[in-house]
């Protein structure tokens, strides 16, 4: 019973006309034959990969330096210009418009959902004003390589993907014994000696770790918070990664491809660490790719993660025996995610056909392009769309990603965004549209007799799309 | 209602001829039917707010040479922190703030925490948030249970709290009702289209309850929302500065309406400072004036209604002590809150100071925590809300007995 409609509108994106017959074969073995290879956008947009969108925001930066001196020396300092912001937006816009083309016109819909789930779970946020230009190139260029390989693989190429780096700080964290830090005590100590009178005040630049990355790569990306590490777990595994940086920069930061992840010997801190009770001795980058390598395969990180896809896929509170087989394929795959997303696909609790998941604005956006077969062409479209509904693409200002429970986004008053939401987009395109048919290509078995009436009763086209789409049974999935 | 006119022509009239203080002090029965005269307002600071950079111990022996070049200079010289007493100032871009304490309409609270001691942003929140000492257990906040328990006002719409925001926070979520308001418009829903809706979701409660608080909240302070137009700004400039005022704006247009919400949750983000936190100016310095703007923004809007308002500003923990290698600061423990409003008590620092010497550092890198929040909310609870003592220790927040309410935070 309802598992085309299951297949389709629950692991994938919502149903395009003709998609609930295609997946009716067999709806196990049409989400199976998706998670195969890597998956590229669907779409014609082009995008600019993120080293050259790098070395735009290094240009701008000269720029904006550059009209700072001008300005100085010029009377009029009304400088509304701002070439960073002007370098980045129109790769935010393309990304954005991307990923909505994609998520409408993709024919492996399963697999577009996986990216868009690990993309949450990797979160960045474009609202850091260093990773506005960047943000879709992680979810683009890491993620849609990766999301049917191993575990490990996808981990690597996020946490050396340059957006994260940039967005939790890591580039310029430096150990306090590295190279570095110790040619600088070095240089300080005679200046010290030399100058001890002429300016006693004035501060030394004092290396040192930034933790954000570290602590967010156990929090959020593997053991989850309650996976078993301490404060001092935290603290070794920042020292690990020192290093782990971005290519391109002046002076003793110069070297590596500007734009791609470099790592800087001469920011690492040297030397064996202990990190969850185990000794490192490896050196160098291999350091914390053997970290990352046991992470990978920590029980506490198979079971974080089948607890998110869980609550993805089935309900906001995931089925202990749907998790426990997820987590299982995991531990016992060695990470192998075909695998896990097979034993999702084998949980009974996900072909529950009472639908519990509320959609979030990007389901119920990428649901209503599929259901209307429209691709967007204009990134302003998909730009303030988002915008209205409260989930502005890349944005979710936390690296935790968007939350992914009913509760964060049933708000009366995200409702009423929909409902506005909804009839502007029925008017642009109810025209050639039969509602009832509408209603059987996009819905299946799961149009309710008293939403086939009120189609029928209402007063125009664009009245009867936008009651479709705001339908309890088009609202969830 | 001639009755609630009354009242409410009392209020503007004791406004217009400056007695506030005089309503503020009146017995709480004169406004029963206008639904009580307290309003409280409840700012949420998700990142976690550097506590020693917002309100700078200048006069710790150990802060300058731990917080670098993030320290807050002492008062008196340039970019230095606002005076408040000998030990602590305020951040230069906190200049409303500093004049409420002057004004004796602010209670500064330094070296507070929840009970939560771990530095996960996300746990933190929840137990901001969840009034537990624990991160998960409850799926509702500390806020709506304690809606559950005030006196009962008549006259009043059944929802007494908004979350300034499209969905509802954790602090707000639970079995009282609240409701959920944007500063975006939404401008010509057409009506019969909800009319069809609302018959299309008969049969399901889940929609039918949202959609019929929806139309109810519909037009509730559109006079105080953006314009699509305002809203579909360039994504290019997503920080909170500039939205901070629009939220507060729209918190003051619904508090102030007739029936309107007592209480008001608002969010503002973007306090992780982990890189070039900046000093006197700089990335944070910019956050705290939109901050410092907002509320500005809040207390003019409220316009009399200030007399009678409590704004709670919060922030999950505290960040360390020392500056960290990127020229910004971890996650820590003990922080800063504040206390503000003209029902407010203030003009005051609460502050056990623990010192930033090494062997008063939590963990040997935090601030020491020596007040709970919890003891902050209880106290704004009951004297500002007149929750009852016994709820307060039990449903409300349980296993606080530790925590007593502080006394006197609100005028009597």
């Amino acid at each position: 019973m309802m598992q085309p409609e299951i297949a389709v509108l629950r692991f994938g994106l919502g149903a395009r006309p003709g998609e609930l017959a295609a997946a009716a074969g067999d709806p196990r073995v049409w989400l199976e034959q998706q998670i195969k290879g890597p998956v590229p956008l669907a779409g014609d947009t082009p995008l600019a990969p993120s080293e050259q969108i790098f070395r735009e925001l290094l240009a701008a930066r000269e720029e904006r330096q550059e009209m700072k001196r001008e300005s100085a020396t010029r009377s009029d300092t009304d400088v509304k210009f701002n070439p960073i912001r002007d370098a980045y937006l129109p790769h935010y816009r393309a990304q954005v418009l991307a990923r909505a083309q994609s998520a409408a016109l993709t024919s492996r819909p399963f697999a577009e959902r996986l990216v868009h789930f690990w993309s949450n779970h990797f979160a960045v946020s474009a609202d850091k004003g260093a990773v506005f230009g960047v943000a879709g190139t992680l979810e683009n260029e890491a993620i849609r390589p990766h999301v049917t390989g191993r575990f490990i693989e996808l981990l690597t190429a996020v946490e050396t993907h340059p957006a994260m780096i940039g967005f939790l700080d890591n580039q310029y964290s430096v150990g306090k014994d590295s190279e570095l830090a110790l040619l600088a005590r070095r240089r300080d100590e005679r200046q010290t000696a030399r100058q001890r009178d002429s300016a006693p005040d004035k501060p030394r630049r004092e290396f040192g770790i930034n933790e954000n990355l570290a602590r967010e790569i156990l929090e959020l990306h593997t053991l989850g918070v309650n996976g078993g590490y301490t404060q001092s777990d935290v603290t070794s595994f920042a020292q690990i990664i020192t290093g782990w940086s971005i290519g391109g920069g002046k002076g003793r930061l110069a070297g590596g491809e500007p734009g791609r992840f470099y790592f800087r010997d001469n920011l690492h801190e040297p030397g064996a660490k202990t990190f969850l009770g185990k000794t490192y001795h490896e050196e160098g980058q291999r350091q914390g790719e053997a970290v990352l390598a046991d992470l990978a395969r920590n029980p506490a990180t198979a079971r974080f993660i089948a607890t998110k896809l869980v609550r993805h896929f089935v309900a906001d509170d995931p089925p202990p025996a749907a998790v426990e087989r997820v987590a299982n394929a995991f531990l016992h795959s060695g990470g192998y995610l075909p695998h896990v997303y097979t034993a999702l696909i084998a949980a009974p609790e996900a072909w529950d056909p009472e639908m519990r998941k509320f959609k979030t604005p990007e389901d119920f956006v990428f649901s209503t392009l599929r259901a209307l077969d429209v691709a967007p062409r204009q990134p302003e479209e998909v730009v303030r769309s988002f915008e209205l509904l409260g989930q502005r693409q890349y944005t979710p200002g936390s690296p935790a990603g968007w939350p992914d429970t009913s509760k964060s986004w049933d708000g009366s008053d995200a409702l009423m965004h929909r409902v506005l939401w909804a009839s502007r987009v029925a008017a642009k395109y109810e025209r050639g549209i039969a509602p009832e048919d509408l209603a059987a290509s996009s819905l299946g078995a799961y149009a309710r007799p008293e939403t086939m009436t009120a189609l029928r009763r209402a007063t125009s086209g664009g009245q009867a799309v936008a009651l479709l789409l705001m339908s309890p049974e088009f609202q969830r999935r | 209602m001639p009755r609630s006119l009354d009242a409410f022509s009392r209020r503007r009239f004791l406004a217009a001829t400056g007695a506030l203080a005089a309503s503020a002090a009146l017995p709480n029965v004169l406004f029963a039917h206008t639904g009580g005269s307290s309003r409280l307002v409840v700012v949420i600071l998700r990142g976690a707010l550097d506590g020693l950079a917002a309100v700078p111990p200048h006069a710790d022996p150990d802060y300058s040479a731990l917080h670098r070049e993030l320290a807050i200079f002492a008062p008196g010289v340039a970019d230095g922190a606002l005076p408040l007493d000998h030990t602590f100032g305020l951040h230069p871009s906190l200049a409303f703030l500093h004049e409420r304490y002057g004004a004796g309409e602010l209670v500064v609270f330094q070296a507070v925490a929840s009970p939560y001691r771990d530095r996960s942003h996300f746990d933190g929140q929840n137990v901001l948030e969840n009034g537990l000492t624990k991160p998960i257990g409850t799926a509702d906040g500390w806020l709506n249970r304690a809606l559950a328990a005030l006196p009962s006002g008549t006259g009043r719409t059944a929802e007494r709290a908004v979350a300034i925001s499209q969905n509802i926070p954790l602090i707000l979520r639970g079995d009282a009702p609240v409701i959920s308001k944007s500063p975006q418009a939404t401008p010509d829903v057409d009506e019969d289209l909800l009319a069809r809706l609302a018959d299309l979701y008969s049969k399901d409660d889940w929609f039918s309850a949202r959609l019929s608080e929806a139309v109810q909240t519909a037009q509730l302070g559109n006079e105080g929302a953006e314009s699509p137009a305002m809203t579909a700004a360039s994504p290019s400039k997503p920080t909170v500065p500039d939205r901070v005022g629009g939220v507060m704006r729209m918190a003051a247009t619904l508090m102030r309406s007739e029936g309107g919400p007592e209480v008001a949750v608002i969010e503002a983000g973007g306090w992780d400072t982990h890189a070039n936190q900046g000093g006197a100016k700089g990335v944070l310095a910019q956050r705290l004036a939109g901050l410092d703007q907002g509320l500005r923004t809040l207390a003019a809007e409220l316009g009399s209604l200030w007399g009678q308002t409590a704004v709670l500003v919060v922030t999950e923990f505290g960040r360390t002590a020392a500056m960290n290698g990127t020229r910004g600061t971890d996650h820590g423990t003990g922080g800063c809150a504040f206390l503000a409003g003209g029902a407010v008590r203030g003009g005051r620092v609460i502050a056990d100071w623990p010192g930033l010497a090494r062997t008063a550092l939590l963990d040997g890198r935090d601030l020491r925590p020596t007040l709970d929040l919890r003891s902050v909310f209880k106290a704004v609870l009951d004297e500002h809300l007149h929750v009852d003592a016994k709820t307060l220790s039990g449903r409300i927040f349980p296993d606080s007995a530790g925590a007593r309410p502080l006394q006197g935070l609100i005028r009597a």
